[in-house]
This record gives structure tokens, C-alpha cells and sequence, in this order.
């Protein structure tokens, strides 16, 4: 007798994916690999809704996940080879800055850049084009990379590189390019070195938005890493500015330098797994703000802060995404050039008119940009809040807020974003049809495919 | 897809010309709508329905070719909707009153509405559940009525059907549990439309724009079932447990 498998039934390794912001589950296969020619193979394989490869889903959008498709999980594709005399180090796509931080900080050295959380895989943190606090002097991510190897849409294995015209184009696309131009197994690139694992901290306890930003255009060009904590209930938009450099060895206290490279990042506490969703509101959000900005010395220069503190807030409660309860959050986060300053305040403004709760809004300058057609930041400021998707009318005012962004000549982060329009994107990325070419040379037959490249008809 | 903020870009509705359905579609939110399918018989009734949608502002509204009790058409049809993009709700809206009275005494009239709601949303419903959980994600809607909660001898004919529907719906929503894609069952009570002109009106009639809103609503929240107006649920919770001596006598 013949049998037929239910098309209703899960298959094997299908499971709901969703990004960081837990809005929007689709299903798809997960397919754990170990090498490039399981790569090669899975691609060769592909069906009709495609491949996409995710690394540790902290994008907070629908970027690394695809309804239907074969999802790629290369975290066991982690090797690191660090070259000590150079500092340039050799690692595989799935491996993660944490990975990284652990394995290379011992022996002087840094990453070139890194977000607000280290749970990023490598092949991540170049698809995203990742930024960190030191993007006004040192760019992003891809300004870093020398080399990127990538399976493209045929199966076939490239090896890419920023320096030779031949190649010049695809790593540029691959840059920003949310995996859509190939799976990247490997990637070089230059670390930087240090000398204790000490970071050496200015803060200052700023009156309202102009003084933030006032200080921020004074005199950022004198620190490697400077963000602005903005407290996004305040009337003034208050702040909290912390600027600073790694510590040299002889910065630090005569006791501890002999263990200066010593790094022991910790996660504190795990948010509980079951929040109501009332539970974060305007009240307890001004809570949380009036304390954290308390907190922070009026002014303080100098102070020794380890790695993970300054740079992971955000990984000092794990599964902290929970905290918005079940309807989940979306992450808004703009750039806009210089001369549209004032955007800054429009939006913080607009946020608080519809009632959002946000403690977790920064604000930073952004250095030039890279010639990645999709890579995100450009000079200019940029600010990120987060805020809880279930809010009503949260729609139409982000909707009126894109509007406000675009017509400055901003953007917003694909790493982000979970609900521009198609239209938004188009008007503001003018590089798209640039890169689109280029995609479609590497993945002719549109093997690539994530839920935000539905969604946006990329 | 639809985003973030649970706004849709794509809808299929299934009966083309339901008033209830095109009500669902203008209460949707429509600022990432794209892609609208009016499924149903060619007629005036379906042009002048696409007319009212893109009048009302609504972009890429189409038609195609659909008839329920045409079983064997339906597998090709939902492909090719499906084939062009992925569609984020389905509107299961299309069914026919018929008469009781006319059904008692010439049974292939009562056959032509079973077939109809029922036989023709099986056939439908499994295709479209088939290419949800394929895509990994999307709603459908499927319009079931208080009618199949408990059947009346005025009208049980009709109430089967829904019966029969509900149950398929509840059933079909508990295979998708899980994979991205779900089914709200709606079950409206008597509601003002062309299906129901002329009939005296049962308490707790409503009308189609009353019903879009809760659909819409129940959409967002996720809901498994939405009654419409919202507190029948509790009088056919009331209704379900009278004895059937009683329930016989009440007024049909």
C-alpha cells in the first residue's frame, strides 16, 4: 500500500525562527554544517523557497530567518587562527566576537569593531556590516576585512577580497549584503592591539539633548569610542556620554598588571521566561531611567571599566528580549546626516507622543561611509530605541517618522528593521540597483532568500 | 510578509463577493497592502467588488476564477496564486444559505449547499494549509457561523454545513499549531447582508463592518476563534447546554 507523508506534519528539523525582536515567527529547516562542501551541497540542493544562512539571530528583524527555506547554522564552523606578529586573524563565519574576544584578548588583541552584544557570529557582523562606538574614526566591520570566502548561488566556492578589481564589486556586496549574495564559511581581518583588557572611561551626566550633542561634536574626535545613553522619557532628552579608550598596561593599578590581559566576560542574570506584556510601560521605564542616569557620575574621567562592561551592556542579562513580553519589540534605529540634526529630537518627541517606553535609546555619530551599497551607517548622527511592537498607533507614527528620516537623507538599519516599506527602502538605499546586479551575478538564480527580502522585494 | 507590527502585504479571498470578506479587507491596515485576490464566479458583483476596493484606496486588487463546488479546479487555482507570491491571509468567506424549506423537499438542493460549505472548504482549506505551512508563515481566516454551534430545525440544513466547516477549521488550526501558519475560525451570528435581506432580524444581529473589525482584531492577538458581536460567545455557551426537549421549543 502506498503512504504519503502529510504536507501539515513538521519535517525534520523544521522549527520557528524569529529574530531578536521575537515579532513575526516563520518556519524553516535548520540545517546544522560543519564544512564547505556541506554548504556547496545544501545549496546545490536548494528548493524553491532557498537558503539563507543565520548565525546567532540577534538581528532584531526578519533578517535571518526565511519562511519554507533550509536555514544554514554554521556556528560549528568556528575555527580562529590568529596570527600573533601580525594581528591579522583567520575565522570561520559561525564563530562569535565572544568566541573571538576569549580566544584573542588574552593575547593583545581586540576586535576591529564590535556591537552593543558580542553574541554575533563573524559571518553575521559582515552581512550586517556591523557598527560599533568607534565607527567616527574607525568605521564598521567591512573596513576591517581583507578577505571573505563565500559559497555563491551556484555552489561554487569565491574567495573575496577589497584590493583586487576582479573580486572588488562581490565583497563590497557581501558587505551589508544580509547573506543574500552567498553563505560565507571564512573571513581575515585585522585585529587590533592592546595591552590590558581595561577599558579607561570619561562619562559625563549631560542637562538635555543640545548638551549631548554639543559634546559629542567637540570633542569625540579626541576618544576611539564614544556613545550617548539618551533617556528617551525625559522631557530635555537628558543623557549620560561615555567616551574612552583601551587602558594601557601602565594605566592600570600596579597589583593588577601582571594579569592585564586577564578576560572574564560574565552574564549576570537570565531574564525570566515568562513576562506579561503590561509590564513594561512609561512608568516603569522612567523608573529604570531616572536610575540609570543617577547612577552615572555627574563627571568622571579616567575610570577602569572591563571590556564586557563598557562595550556588552546588553549581555549582562541574558535573553534580556524577553522583557518586552510575548508581543515582542522592534528596534528603530535611523541615521541622518549632519545638517538634519534636528531629526534627533523630531523623532525622540514623536516616540514619546505615541507612548513608547524605551530604556534602551543611544545616540552616536557616525564616521564616512564604506562602499558597501547597503552598508547602513553614513556620516551624520544615528539613534537607535527600542520599543514594544504591541503599541497602538506605533505603526502610522514610524510610518510618519520614516518619512521625516528619508526626507533628510537618512536610512534605517536592515539589521533592525522588521517593517519599512518597500518604498522607504528604495528611496533611501540609492545604491540598491548597484548592488542588486552584482547579487544577481553571484546568485543567478535567486537562491538566497530571507523573510526581509520577501518582505522588501529585494 | 507581513512586518513587525502584524501589517499584511498580501490577501486571498476565497468568495470573492462576500460582503463580510470585503469588509475584513478594507478594515485591514493597509499601509504595506500590495496584493489583493478576489477568488469567485465571474460577475458583475465581483467587478463592481474590485471597483469598490481600489475606490477605497486599496492598491494591486485582482480577480480570478473560482467555483467551490469545482473540486477537482481548486489545486491548480491555489498554486497559482501562491506561484506569484506568498499570500499572508486567506479569507475562507464563500457559502450559501439556501432554504430549508426547499432542501427538505428536494434534497439535491440541500446536497448543492453542503457541497458547497463544506465539501468545497475542505478542498480548498487543505490546499491553502497545504502552501501556508510551505511558506512558513500566514492566517486563515475561515467564516464559519453560531448557526453550526448547535443546529435548529429552522434552519439545519445551512447549520451542518457550518457544523461540519467549524469542526474542519478548529481541526485543521490544531495541524498548523506550530508551524508558522494559523486558522481563525469566525462565527458571526445573523449579520446584515444580501444573504439575509429580507428575513426578520435575531437579536444580536450586526453588521459586516462589525464583524471585519473583530476579525482584524482577532488576526493581531493571534486568536484561535472570534465570535462576532463578541458576547454571543457566551449566549451559545448558554444555548449549547438546554436540553434538546427545551432548545426544540424555543422560538425558531
Amino acid at each position: 500500500m502506498m503512504s504519503s507523508k502529510s504536507p501539515l506534519r513538521l519535517g525534520a528539523g523544521e522549527q520557528l525562527l524569529t529574530g531578536w525582536g521575537r515579532t513575526r515567527p516563520s518556519l524553516a529547516k535548520v540545517m546544522p554544517v560543519s564544512t564547505v562542501e556541506q554548504v556547496q551541497q545544501c545549496i546545490k540542493a536548494a528548493g524553491p523557497r532557498g537558503v539563507l544562512a543565520r548565525g546567532l539571530g540577534r538581528s532584531y528583524g526578519d533578517a535571518a530567518q526565511s519562511g519554507g527555506a533550509s536555514v544554514l547554522d554554521l556556528t560549528a564552523m568556528s575555527t580562529i587562527a590568529l596570527n600573533a606578529s601580525t594581528g591579522s586573524v583567520r575565522v570561520g563565519a559561525g564563530a562569535s566576537i565572544h568566541d573571538l574576544l576569549l580566544a584573542t584578548v588574552p593575547a593583545g588583541f581586540f576586535v576591529p569593531v564590535t556591537a552593543g552584544t558580542r553574541m554575533v557570529t563573524v559571518g553575521g557582523a559582515i552581512a550586517a556590516d556591523i557598527h560599533g562606538k568607534n565607527h567616527h574614526v574607525e568605521g564598521s566591520f567591512g573596513n576591517h576585512v581583507s578577505e571573505i570566502q563565500l559559497v555563491d548561488g551556484r555552489g561554487e566556492p569565491q574567495s573575496l577580497t577589497p584590493d583586487d578589481p576582479q573580486t572588488r564589486e562581490r565583497f563590497w556586496a557581501t558587505v551589508g549584503g544580509m547573506g543574500l549574495t552567498g553563505v560565507m564559511t571564512e573571513a581575515t581581518f585585522q585585529m587590533l592591539p592592546i595591552t590590558s583588557s581595561m577599558m579607561s572611561v570619561d562619562t559625563e551626566r549631560c542637562s538635555d539633548l543640545d548638551d549631548v550633542m554639543t559634546r559629542m561634536i567637540e570633542r569625540d574626535s579626541q576618544y576611539r569610542y564614544s556613545v550617548a545613553w539618551i533617556d528617551s522619557v525625559s522631557a530635555t532628552g537628558r543623557g549620560i556620554l561615555t567616551r574612552g579608550d583601551h587602558a594601557a598596561v601602565d594605566q592600570l593599578p600596579a597589583a593588577k598588571r601582571a594579569a592585564a590581559l586577564d578576560y572574564g566576560p560574565k552574564a549576570l542574570a537570565s531574564a525570566p521566561g515568562l513576562i506579561p506584556g503590561g509590564l513594561l510601560n512609561k512608568f516603569t521605564v522612567r523608573a529604570f531611567n531616572e536610575a540609570w542616569f543617577r547612577k552615572a557620575p555627574k563627571r568622571e574621567q579616567g575610570a577602569l571599566q572591563p571590556i564586557s562592561e563598557f562595550f556588552h551592556p546588553l549581555d549582562f542579562v541574558q535573553d534580556w528580549n524577553r522583557v518586552y513580553g510575548p508581543g515582542g519589540f522592534v528596534q528603530y534605529q535611523f541615521v541622518v546626516p549632519d545638517e538634519a540634526s534636528e531629526v534627533i529630537g523630531a523623532a525622540l518627541r514623536k516616540l514619546q507622543s505615541v507612548g513608547a517606553p524605551s530604556f534602551l535609546t543611544v545616540l552616536k555619530r557616525f564616521g564616512a561611509a564604506n562602499p558597501a551599497p547597503l552598508s547602513f551607517p553614513q556620516s551624520g548622527w544615528t539613534l537607535a530605541a527600542d520599543v514594544p511592537a504591541g503599541i497602538p498607533g506605533l505603526a502610522v507614527a514610524l510610518d510618519e517618522l520614516d518619512e521625516l528620516v528619508a526626507n533628510s537623507g537618512g536610512r534605517l538599519y536592515l539589521a533592525k528593521d522588521s517593517r519599512q516599506s518597500p518604498e522607504m527602502f528604495v528611496r533611501t538605499y540609492p545604491l540598491l540597483t548597484q548592488w542588486q546586479r552584482t547579487r544577481d551575478q553571484m546568485d543567478p538564480k535567486s537562491i538566497f532568500k530571507s523573510d526581509l527580502a520577501r518582505r522588501l522585494s529585494l | 510578509m507581513n512586518d513587525a507590527l502584524g501589517d499584511p502585504q498580501s490577501v486571498l479571498v476565497l468568495g470573492g463577493t462576500s460582503e463580510i470578506a470585503l469588509a475584513t479587507v478594507r478594515a485591514l491596515p493597509r499601509n504595506r497592502l500590495k496584493r489583493v485576490v478576489l477568488a469567485g464566479r465571474p460577475s458583475p458583483a465581483r467587478d463592481a467588488a474590485i471597483a469598490a476596493l481600489t475606490g477605497a484606496g486599496i492598491q494591486g486588487v485582482s480577480a480570478i476564477d473560482f467555483e467551490a463546488k469545482n473540486t477537482a479546479e481548486h489545486a491548480v487555482l491555489i498554486d497559482q496564486v501562491f506561484d506569484v507570491g506568498d499570500i499572508d491571509i486567506v479569507l475562507l468567506a464563500f457559502g450559501i444559505l439556501g432554504s430549508q424549506d426547499e432542501g427538505e423537499a428536494n434534497p439535491d438542493l440541500a446536497v448543492e449547499v453542503a457541497t458547497t460549505n463544506y465539501t468545497g472548504a475542505v478542498s480548498v482549506g487543505l490546499r491553502v494549509a497545504a502552501r501556508l505551512k510551505g511558506q512558513g508563515h500566514g492566517s486563515l481566516v475561515v467564516f464559519s457561523s453560531v448557526a453550526g454551534d448547535r443546529a435548529r430545525r429552522s434552519n439545519f440544513i445551512y447549520g451542518s454545513t457550518k457544523a461540519g466547516l467549524d469542526a474542519f477549521a478548529q481541526g485543521l488550526g490544531d495541524a498548523l499549531h506550530g508551524s508558522g501558519a494559523n486558522v481563525l475560525v469566525v462565527r458571526p451570528g445573523m449579520v446584515r447582508t444580501k444573504m439575509t435581506t429580507g428575513m426578520p432580524e435575531a437579536p444580536m444581529t450586526t453588521d459586516p463592518e462589525v464583524v471585519a473589525k473583530i476579525v482584524v482584531a482577532g488576526l493581531r492577538k493571534g486568536k484561535n476563534t472570534v465570535y462576532a458581536p463578541g458576547p454571543l460567545r457566551y449566549v451559545m455557551t448558554a444555548l449549547k447546554a438546554l436540553p434538546r426537549p427545551v432548545f426544540r421549543r424555543l422560538p425558531q
